[in-house]
């Protein structure tokens, strides 16, 4: 930024921007707080920002009366797997589609596209009972199979954006000093398209991370992620708040952590390269 | 360009996330079809029957249904607008000169990561409780009545979640668009006596034309969907005040167990969702050379 600003409009804008930012993330700010209170603090009036009994036993309690690390290890299967299969899938056709484009290869990615403008409630009866007839509902194989279905355009569109930034003289180059094509792959192209590879990987496990339409219709216990255990602490009896600041503190924190290394490839992704 | 072998090999890689999507796409569309002609109830099995069209009817003509349509109207509607106005706003803010800005930005991200059912239980519970929610207390001090949230504005307060969660990602796109903006036009048309304000109307405004069609599409796709956060705060309620379509055909399918209403209902979203589609592709088609 070249623009000359005088110290005063600085330290003005400065302070707005903090003020903003601090108010957008004061409800995360709160959950992690109140999850380190005991149940009487967290609902005391007046509410005690800093000054409080800081417990850790709401962190114990939850672990030891709902088993959380089964629904954290759903998570992190249903996420990666779903996530590993689609990359898999994607890989070959993002690169056929960017390195040797036909005529139809763009009629194919925007026909990808708009099988995510398709409201999942549009499939809810017939995916539900295909679950149910094949025994897939309440499995972690269910969940993984159709979140990789649900996730799969939005790999091929980023991987296809990325792979179609890798400069294609450089494939001719090598073609020239006569490597295979297996060569070419190997060594020319598999270390540039790493780092697409990389963040789609990334911002995909985020997003099966958190989707809560299917994981909160097809499962209920044995294979419920984070999300549905979550959305158990929503029945009336079983209000309490810092335990459901401690639980769910527990399922945000990885993926927030995962997500700020992620923040220029959201944009990229989830805008289908139309922003960069 | 490409050799006739290279084309072969291509289609070859290209088959099989092609014929994976089509059969999720089509194989359930096509069930859901099949199965909203029929009388089909969960609960009485073996009873199905041919119903020709009148599960359309009764969706239709159902009073749930003119209540969720517009249920979800204001709800894509007002978080688009809330997000667009706050988020450009932001992203303006955050484009000056701000000390410590990337700690700011991560800041402002942060709400996009966390998984809606927890953004929803928070809100709900932490912040708008009206006995001992922070909202609450913060009313009793400035000497205002506490308001009850989910129970005198229920949909208000769906709409402040979700408006939460999609701030950040306004922001962000919005923000990105800003920083790739020439800073040496900015400054020329401030040479030529451009105020502040002429210069956003006629260079940023602009400039920002293409992202904020993109926000626009992409929310629509995900608010027209919202589900987890009526699932897990209102259930639809107080009566249908915030059922939207997606609550309607996922109450009518795995609550009334009415697999016909429920695929009725189901193609009706898919049919809306096409309509606001059509029409945001060719907005967006204008700003958007793919």
């Amino acid at each position: 930024m070249a623009r000359r600003s005088s110290t005063a409009r600085t330290l003005v804008t400065t302070l707005a921007a903090w003020i903003v930012g601090g108010i957008i993330f004061f409800p995360i700010l709160w959950m992690v707080l109140t999850s380190f209170k005991t149940e009487l603090e967290a609902f005391a009036m007046p509410p005690s920002l800093l000054f409080f009994h800081w417990t850790t036993e709401n962190y114990a309690t939850v672990q030891s009366r709902s088993d959380y690390l089964l629904h954290a290890m759903n998570s992190i299967v249903i996420a990666g797997g779903s996530t590993l299969i689609a990359t898999a899938i994607a890989i070959p056709a993002a690169w056929s589609m960017a390195f040797a484009p036909t005529r139809r290869t763009r009629d194919v990615l925007l026909w990808m596209l708009s099988t995510k403008m398709m409201p999942p409630v549009g499939v809810l009866v017939p995916i539900y009972l295909i679950c149910r007839d094949t025994g897939l509902l309440d499995t972690r194989t269910g969940l993984v199979i159709v979140l990789c279905l649900g996730n799969l355009p939005i790999v091929v569109w980023m991987l296809f954006t990325y792979f179609k930034e890798i400069p294609r003289d450089i494939l001719e180059a090598a073609r020239m000093d006569g490597a295979t094509i297996g060569r070419e792959l190997v060594y020319v192209l598999l270390p540039m398209a790493v780092p697409g590879i990389a963040s789609t990987l990334l911002l995909n496990v985020i997003l099966a991370w958190n989707e809560a339409f299917w994981t909160l219709n097809l499962s209920t216990s044995e294979a419920a992620p984070l999300t549905v255990f979550i959305a158990s602490y929503s029945s009336p009896e079983g209000l309490f708040w810092a335990k459901l600041s401690a639980a769910s503190t527990l399922a945000v924190a990885p993926i927030l952590v995962l997500g700020w290394f992620s923040q220029r490839q959201l944009v990229r992704g989830l805008t289908f390269g139309a922003v960069k | 360009m490409a050799t006739q072998q290279t084309q072969t090999l291509g289609r070859i890689l290209v088959a099989p996330a092609v014929v994976v999507l089509f059969v999720w796409m089509i194989v359930p569309l096509a069930m859901t079809i099949y199965f909203s002609l029929l009388n089909y109830n969960l609960l009485n099995p073996g009873a199905e029957s041919f119903a020709g069209f009148d599960n359309y009817y009764y969706f239709l003509t159902d009073p749930a249904f003119l209540a969720s349509l517009g249920n979800t109207l204001v709800l894509v509607g007002s978080v688009l607008a809330i997000t667009l106005v706050l988020g450009t706003l932001v992203a303006l803010l955050l484009d000056q000169t701000v000390i410590g800005r990337s700690i700011v930005r991560l800041m402002v991200i942060a709400p996009f990561f966390v998984m809606p059912t927890v953004s929803a239980l928070v809100w709900k519970n932490l912040l708008m409780n009206p006995v001992s929610g922070l909202f609450a207390w913060l009313a009793t001090a400035v000497g205002l009545q506490p308001v009850d949230w989910f129970a005198q504005v229920p949909l208000l307060s769906i709409v402040l979640i979700v408006s939460w969660e999609w701030l950040p990602f306004a922001s962000l796109i919005l923000l990105t668009a800003l920083q790739s903006l020439d800073e040496e036009q900015r400054e020329a048309a401030e040479m030529d006596g451009a105020g502040a304000v002429s210069s956003f109307v006629y260079i940023t405004l602009p400039h920002l034309a293409r992202p904020i069609t993109v926000v626009l599409l992409i929310e629509t796709i995900f608010l027209l969907s919202v589900f987890a956060e009526i699932f897990v705060t209102t259930g639809g309620g107080p009566g249908l005040q915030t059922t939207n379509i997606a609550f309607l055909v996922y109450s009518q399918a795995l609550i009334q167990y009415d697999v016909g209403t429920a695929s009725a209902g189901g193609l009706v979203a898919v049919v809306i969702a096409n309509i606001l589609a059509f029409f945001l592709v060719r907005i967006v088609g204008r700003n958007l050379e793919a």
